[in-house]
């Protein structure tokens, strides 16, 4: 984020460029010999242009008689170079789009690869917002520069191709050129500086109002409710000003540049004009000379912005590159191993005198023991923060502990495959994710061997069959993103069928039914105990837990007792109260 | 999205904002004075060559050196008021589009609750921000150079026709082709542009879902299915992106082609203009220089011309949200105050559906006495919910009346409305900031002492002590620091001290840790004290504690009555939700 020195921005930039291009060397060959290309025949067109006059239409015009020969000459080589320009132009441009847009894809895959292997404990180190902007304008503002990277290659060729046919020409007016070109250099990198932290503050203005706004809409209904809607109005509009301020900064800035940038060619056009004119006089230079450097001068400012174009782009490359190079350069992947899980039915679990920690906090779990027998059903009881999620995340490797052991039938979950892993065991999170598809691929997530009659039966099971029925088009049905049409107990119902559908020999619900209504949630756990698959509960409500054949009472990340719910009931103090506080709740 | 609207869209769009106007005259004068600018120098180069290089006494310093300077303080002058004109642009621009933010933010929180939720969170945000921004990205650059570009077609038009009318009607006739071509491609490049948002959408989406469902993707293994999708999406992209460069670079060398034939057509018949004595060298060299002039716009308008279709788009979709009328609107000044004192409701024949969709409440005709409590229960998709937001008009019944102290709910102006019914929702929604700061947003005058004591007052001042930082303790982003329990004790708070005198009540489903539920209660009672209350209840407590019990099924109020009568109606919806409560909690 901190756009530290100029030059260090500078520098940094240029390395991304550096690595840009070896990554795509041939675009940017073939790109940049497009725009040399376009640069020389720029010069050459004046040089062209003031030929014509001194040596065709000049004469032509003294001698009051048209060479055929000359004129035809004079349209084949406009005409040829106008050709020429053209293939330059395509060169260039598809060669620096396209470079730009492969680098995008490339690194897209990239960022998106890791997302995908890094450990659930990393994502949810990092805002969904800022990894969401990591592959979508970060990857963009990193590879900004690269679009006109080849024009600025192209236009320092030209400048030198200038600067030796200026010399060539003469000595004095070439000193036009000496004065110019450096200025018009000058100007582009006090811009580009000056600009920068400018265009940084507007970001962040931007990104502020954004959030304002996200947050605004997020809370639509309370700002309803409470009739705040003049309120926040007010409150977004401060942010709105600011951020309004900060747009005119950088247009007061662009105000003396974009003019400045404009006239600069025109006076060395008009020194040219002055210093021709004496150079005439002593006989130094043609008519013809004259004119094809004053025409250079008027067509070389707008090539010129393109090195401004590049050096402008520089920080947000940088900023955008840094950020991406976090994500791949990530580390903590869960390194899987080879082994299969032998046998089938239902698998036992085990954990045995597991401990874990969250980076830099204190323990979470410690010396955490206990087993789920194989078709049984075991409740987690514990009050909020005792530990219960994490142990349904130990249960399936989406973390490792820091001590001990986690088993699915006596194999250490390290030693699983992945394959082995996600086929034996299932997790029905608190918090349901619907991806945006239909219904059928939510449920089968296109694994194999699962059909329509597996997913049907996931469907009953879980006990959605009947609403999936009522809808339009029943499996076919998209469900948009994040499951939208649905409601909450819908899309509880739905991801607990994506886990049945697997014939998962371990299930893990994680207070995974908290948003169906009571009956229905009867009805669930008492079709997954008669599944006869193991069961792993995390619950609140007393049902779930008289379901289980054993409950594990946690208390801050350790076991407190293991037993049936009557003998905890009887035995334990804490439990009792912490099972029985609805009640209390009622006087 | 068709391309037909394309100009009536931008025509909307600009009407949008009539601060664009302001001091639009001074604003064109100072981009023609800056124009002036770039022609003097092709006119200085012919009175040079002329009068200076061609003279009768032969090159002559002093002439060109009066032209030179001359033009010099011309250019000083147009540099100065390019200046002018781009800082008053930025300022205007930037101005009247901040205005189009603020307005379409408030347009949003105006729409009915049904209107917001059907659209996606996200694009709501886009409507004040990228479009937004899309636009001024098109006004500041394509706009002003689109400007600048016609405003130099014309004088160089004008000035290339003083020299020389038929070197004019040759370089319009060069171009002729040229732009028809261009205008052919106009409506490619809007279509191949348009695929390029479209697919840049797609390839969001499919991201988000590997940042969102990180831990479903793990969990069942199919990291590869996601994995695919992306690729599809990066992939579907860049040929988009590509086909979109192939398209604007062959529209774009249409315009270089013009500008070959244009300059070989205005050396040939140059040179025989000259010959036959019509023109000078001077004029002939000018003219090639404003041949360039002319040849810039055309190049520049197509370069921009993704800029426009990408500010029509952003016009399209705020003029989308804009155009959208709150269906659930405030009378404002024809609307009534509430009577003072307790309200009492009724519910007179109300029916609801939503648009295109089956009747979610049907003939609904009921009075809910002032002061008294209710639990309104039932199934999941009964309609219960509906009945509490047409109760806070959040939504307003397809047929019948809802009356609120015999006052029509439609008539009641919004500021009346909303101070004396609250609506307490599932989720509690905070916002990312303080306790202190999320109470207050009910009442902002309320000073640390007295939000302490509506703590105290609702048996919650142990655990404000508790806290980290008591009141100034920040919730997090959605409150996400607290625990769901936590949250709808806040916003409890929050709805104490708005003071309503109808509280309306819309209980969690999801379950709160035991200790936390033993304090929601308990509030619960203080708040709900002396109020007219009417709860959406999960819980069986909190039908237990109601006056009244409503029951509502298949979007019909199917019984009545306390808990203890509706008990003993046997084999009813009530009886049997009965049962399967006790089951939870025996």
């Amino acid at each position: 984020m901190s756009s530290g020195t100029g030059n260090d921005v500078l520098g940094r930039g240029l390395r991304v460029l550096g690595k840009a291009i070896r990554a795509e060397p041939r675009l940017f060959v073939v790109s940049s010999l497009g725009s040399s290309l376009f640069g020389l025949l720029i010069v050459a067109n004046s040089y062209v242009v003031g030929f014509l006059i001194g040596h065709v239409v000049a004469p032509a015009f003294a001698a009051h008689r048209v060479s055929a020969a000359g004129l035809a000459l004079a349209v084949a080589a406009l005409l040829g170079i106008s050709g020429l320009r053209v293939a330059s132009i395509f060169a260039r441009r598809l060669g620096a789009g396209f470079m730009q847009f492969r680098l995008q894809a490339r690194y897209r895959r990239a960022v998106t690869r890791r997302y995908l292997s890094l450990p659930p404990e990393w994502h949810q180190r990092h805002a969904t917002g800022s990894l969401l902007s990591n592959a979508g304008s970060d990857v963009e503002a990193a590879f900004a520069p690269i679009a006109p990277l080849p024009f600025a290659v192209g236009t320092i060729v030209m400048l030198l191709g200038a600067m030796i046919t200026l010399f060539a020409t003469d000595w004095v007016l070439a000193m036009v050129g000496v004065a110019l070109f450096p200025a018009l250099f000058a100007l582009n990198f006090f811009y580009s500086r000056r600009m920068s932290p400018r265009q940084i503050h507007a970001q962040r203005m931007r990104a502020k109002v954004a959030t304002v706004a996200h947050e605004s809409f997020d809370g639509a209904l309370v700002v309803k409710t409470m009739g705040r809607e003049a309120d926040e109005s007010r409150r977004f509009a401060v942010f709105v000003t600011e951020l309004r301020d900060a747009l005119v900064a950088v247009g007061r800035l662009r105000g003396v540049f974009d003019p400045l940038m404009e006239s600069l060619p025109s006076v060395g056009t008009l020194a040219v004009l002055v210093l021709g004119t004496w150079r005439l006089q002593t006989g130094a230079v043609t008519v013809s000379e004259v004119i094809s450097v004053a025409f250079l001068f008027t067509v070389l400012a707008f090539p010129v912005r393109a090195i401004g174009w590049v050096i402008g782009e520089l920080p947000r490359s940088v900023a955008g590159w840094d950020r991406v190079q976090a994500v791949l350069s990530a580390e903590g992947d869960l390194r899987y191993g080879e082994g299969e899980l032998p046998g089938d039915g239902p698998a036992e679990l085990r954990f045995d005198r597991v401990g874990y920690r969250y980076a830099g906090g204190p323990p979470v779990l410690s010396e955490v023991s206990f087993t789920v027998p194989a078709g049984r059903t075991v409740a987690l009881v514990g009050a909020t923060g005792s530990g219960k999620s994490t142990i349904a995340a130990l249960a399936l490797r989406l973390v490792d502990p820091d001590s001990g052991n986690v088993s699915l039938d006596r194999v250490k979950l390290p030693d699983l495959s992945a394959a082995a892993l996600a086929g034996a065991s299932a997790l029905v999170p608190q918090i349901p994710f619907v991806f945006d598809d239909t219904v059928r691929g939510n449920v089968s997530l296109d694994r194999p061997g699962i059909g329509d009659d597996d997913v049907w039966a996931a469907l009953r099971l879980a006990q959605a069959e009947r609403f999936t029925g009522g809808l339009p088009e029943r499996l076919d049905t998209a469900v948009g993103e994040r499951g939208t049409s649905l409601s909450g107990g819908q899309r509880q119902r739905l991801t607990l069928a994506r886990a049945l559908a697997g014939r998962p020999r371990l299930l893990v619900l994680d207070d995974a039914t908290s948003a169906v209504d009571p009956r229905v949630e009867a009805a669930i756990l008492g079709a997954l105990r008669a599944a006869g698959t193991s069961l792993l509960v995390v619950a609140y409500r007393r049902a779930s837990i008289a379901l289980a054949d054993e409950v594990v009472y946690l208390h801050q990340g350790r076991v407190v007792a293991t037993g049936t719910h009557q003998e905890l009931m009887a035995t334990q103090e804490g439990y009792r109260e912490l099972v029985t506080a609805y009640e209390k709740a009622d006087k | 999205m068709s391309d037909v609207g394309t100009f009536s869209t931008l025509r909307r769009g600009l009407a949008l904002s009539p601060e664009l106007r302001t001091g639009l005259a001074g604003t064109i004068a100072l981009a023609v004075l800056q124009m002036a600018g770039r022609v003097s120098v092709p006119v200085a180069v012919q009175q040079c060559i002329d009068h200076g290089i061609n003279g009768p006494s032969g090159p002559d310093t002093r002439i060109v050196l009066g032209y030179v300077s001359i033009t010099l303080m011309v250019l000083a002058v147009s540099t100065f008021c390019g200046f002018l004109m781009t800082r008053r642009l930025f300022t205007v621009s930037e101005t009247a589009l901040g205005g189009l933010r603020s307005r379409t933010f408030r347009h949003i929180h105006d729409l009915s609750m049904l209107h917001q939720q059907s659209e996606r969170r996200g694009s709501m945000v886009s409507r004040v921000t990228g479009d937004v921004d899309q636009i001024s990205v098109f006004l500041q650059t394509g706009g002003v150079q689109l400007m600048l570009a016609s405003g130099q077609l014309i004088v160089s038009s004008v000035v290339m026709f003083a020299y020389s009318w038929q070197l004019t009607l040759v370089v319009l006739l060069a171009f002729g082709p040229a732009v028809a071509v261009i205008r052919l491609f106009q409506r490619r490049l809007a279509s191949v542009y348009r695929t390029v948002r479209e697919r840049n959408g797609v390839l969001l989406g499919a991201v988000a879902e590997s940042v969102v469902g990180a831990t479903v993707i793990r969990s069942f293994g199919v990291a590869g299915r996601t994995g695919r999708r992306i690729d599809t999406a990066v992939d579907d992209l860049r040929t988009a992106q590509q086909r979109a460069m192939r398209t604007s670079v062959t529209s774009f060398s249409s315009g270089e082609i013009g500008a070959g034939l244009a300059l070989s057509g205005v050396v040939v018949v140059g040179t025989l203009l000259g010959v036959a004595g019509d023109l000078t060298v001077g004029r002939l060299t000018a003219f090639l220089f404003l041949v360039t002039l002319f040849i810039q716009p055309v190049q520049i308008a197509t370069e921009q011309l993704n800029e426009a279709q990408n500010a029509v788009a952003g016009w399209r979709r705020i003029l989308d949200v804009l155009d959208v009328d709150p269906d659930v609107a405030d009378p404002d000044d024809e609307g009534v105050e509430l009577p003072a004192g307790p309200l009492s409701v009724r519910f007179r024949d109300v029916s609801f559906r939503y648009p295109g969709g089956p009747i979610v409440l049907s003939g609904v005709d009921l009075e809910l006495g002032a002061r008294r409590k209710y639990a309104v229960v039932g199934e999941t998709g009964s309609g219960k919910t509906t009945f509490a937001k047409l109760l806070t008009r959040l939504m307003d019944p397809a047929e019948g009346t809802v009356l609120l102290s015999g006052v029509p709910l439609t008539a009641v102006r919004f500021s009346s409305l909303r101070s004396r019914v609250v609506m307490v929702p599932q989720d509690g929604f905070l916002f990312d900031a303080t306790i202190a700061e999320n109470i207050r947003f009910a009442e902002p005058a309320l000073t640390d002492g007295q939000l302490r004591e509506a703590f105290t007052e609702l048996g919650l001042g142990d655990w404000l002590a508790g806290l980290p930082a008591g009141l100034d303790t920040p919730v997090g982003e959605r409150g996400e620091a607290l625990s769901v329990g936590e949250r709808q004790l806040v916003a409890l708070v929050r709805a104490y001290v708005a003071d309503p005198d109808l509280l309306v009540l819309d209980e969690a489903t999801s379950a709160v840790d035991p200790a936390t539920e033993v304090r929601l209660q308990h509030a619960l009672e203080l708040v709900t004290r002396g109020r007219t209350t009417v709860a959406i209840a999960h819980r069986l407590s909190t039908a237990q504690a109601a006056d009244e019990v409503i029951v509502v099924d298949a979007g019909r109020v199917v019984q009545r009555g306390p808990h203890s009568v509706l008990l003993t109606e046997e084999d009813s919806i009530y009886a049997k939700l009965y049962a399967s409560w006790l089951e939870q909690t025996r």
